[in-house]
């Protein structure tokens, strides 16, 4: 150790359990509100939602899904048009400004979770970890609520 | 000099007033207007299609004449809109309380290649008690969404996997079987819930 101020900042981020290297915009993202629907089995895709804050100062952009309950985790966006048909497509990158958030709320963008592994039972959670163009990762903890829930609170 | 001014502001006028017209036409009748919107569905009595619902019963469009109904169209295997219509409704007809034996309130499937009999009668009894939940084959679910003007699609979304796109209102009638408008998706309990009483109220006033 060459700088002795060095030393000094990486012993007291291990002893505080910091990271050590610092992403530039990941590390302010907040993630809240965190709740996915109970599936019938496992042949259907389930959907999780969350709000995604970033307290940064600089955009963030949301790349990728991953979780260990299912094989293809994707953000997709729910549409609805002037005659009442809804579609779903991939929401593709998501870029959350300085101080913003990003709801994933029924009805519009959802993380879906395709090619379930276990099924999604009502009680239990699963982490789900967003990855963001900064290298930097976010895990959360997704508590499974009931199949008719309609929010965080059930 | 003046004459001319004169004609300048005219020239400029009437190109400005030409501008507005072709805008005009192009937004109302020309390329630019807006898809026309959804057909009215037919009366119930005037729809034709056979279908079962969650219990093994045979039901059809004269099934549901007699009450009120509400019926809207989706699928199981659908993770976002269609669970939340569910729910939605689940909470409607919890502030209906009692008046909800007056109603209808039928779950279509539009994908009867996934959705068995037994998969919508699972699925229903996850939400409000009185969702029904009906199946028909391929071709009479195309004519139960003929006679609603619903529509639907398969769209592949790799694998061989696949979801739905389809209409996600909810139509509802009168007991005479009545076209008597449509809640849209996601509309919030505070209109849908009124709108569900005036045809609850328009349905005592026929029958008494």
């Amino acid at each position: 150790m060459k700088s002795p101020v060095a030393a000094v900042a990486i012993a007291l981020s291990i002893f505080l359990g910091l990271p050590i290297s610092s992403f530039a915009g990941s590390q302010d993202i907040v993630v809240e509100d965190a709740w996915a629907r109970a599936s019938i089995g496992k042949n259907r895709p389930g959907a999780a939602y969350m709000t995604v804050r970033n307290t940064g100062t600089d955009p963030v952009t949301i790349l990728s899904l991953e979780t260990p309950l299912a094989m293809m985790p994707d953000i997709h966006r729910t549409t609805t048009d002037a005659n009442g048909v809804s579609s779903m497509a991939p929401a593709g990158e998501i870029t959350i400004a300085p101080g913003e958030a990003v709801s994933l709320e029924p009805g519009g963008l959802h993380a879906m979770l395709m090619r379930l592994e276990t099924p999604m039972v009502e009680g239990e959670s699963f982490s789900l970890t967003l990855t963001f163009d900064d290298g930097g990762t976010v895990t959360v903890d997704v508590p499974i609520l009931g199949i008719a829930a309609r929010g965080p609170e059930g | 000099m003046q004459r001319r001014h004169l004609l300048t502001y005219i020239g400029a006028a009437s190109g400005a007033l030409a501008l507005a017209l072709f805008a005009g036409w192009w937004q109302v009748d020309g390329p630019g207007a807006p898809e026309p919107v959804a057909k009215r569905p037919l009366p119930l009595t005037e729809m034709d299609f056979q279908m079962t619902d969650q219990t093994g019963t045979a039901v059809g469009p004269e099934s549901l004449l007699g009450n009120a109904s509400m019926v809207f169209f989706g699928f199981t295997y659908c993770p976002d809109v269609c669970p939340t219509t569910l729910s939605d409704i689940s909470s409607w007809l919890d502030d209906l309380g009692e008046d909800v034996a007056q109603l209808n309130v039928v779950f279509i499937t539009i994908d009867p290649k996934r959705d068995t009999v037994a998969a919508m009668a699972e699925y229903v009894s996850y939400f409000h008690p009185a969702i029904q939940g009906w199946r028909g084959s391929r071709d009479q679910t195309m004519r139960a969404a003929e006679g609603f003007r619903a529509s639907y699609e398969k769209v592949a979304t790799g694998g061989g996997d696949y979801t739905m796109n389809h209409t996600a209102s909810v139509f509802m009638f009168d007991a005479e079987g009545q076209f008597a408008g449509t809640i849209d998706y996601h509309e919030p309990r505070e209109f849908a819930v009124p709108k569900i009483r005036r045809v609850l109220a328009r349905t005592e006033e026929e029958t008494s």
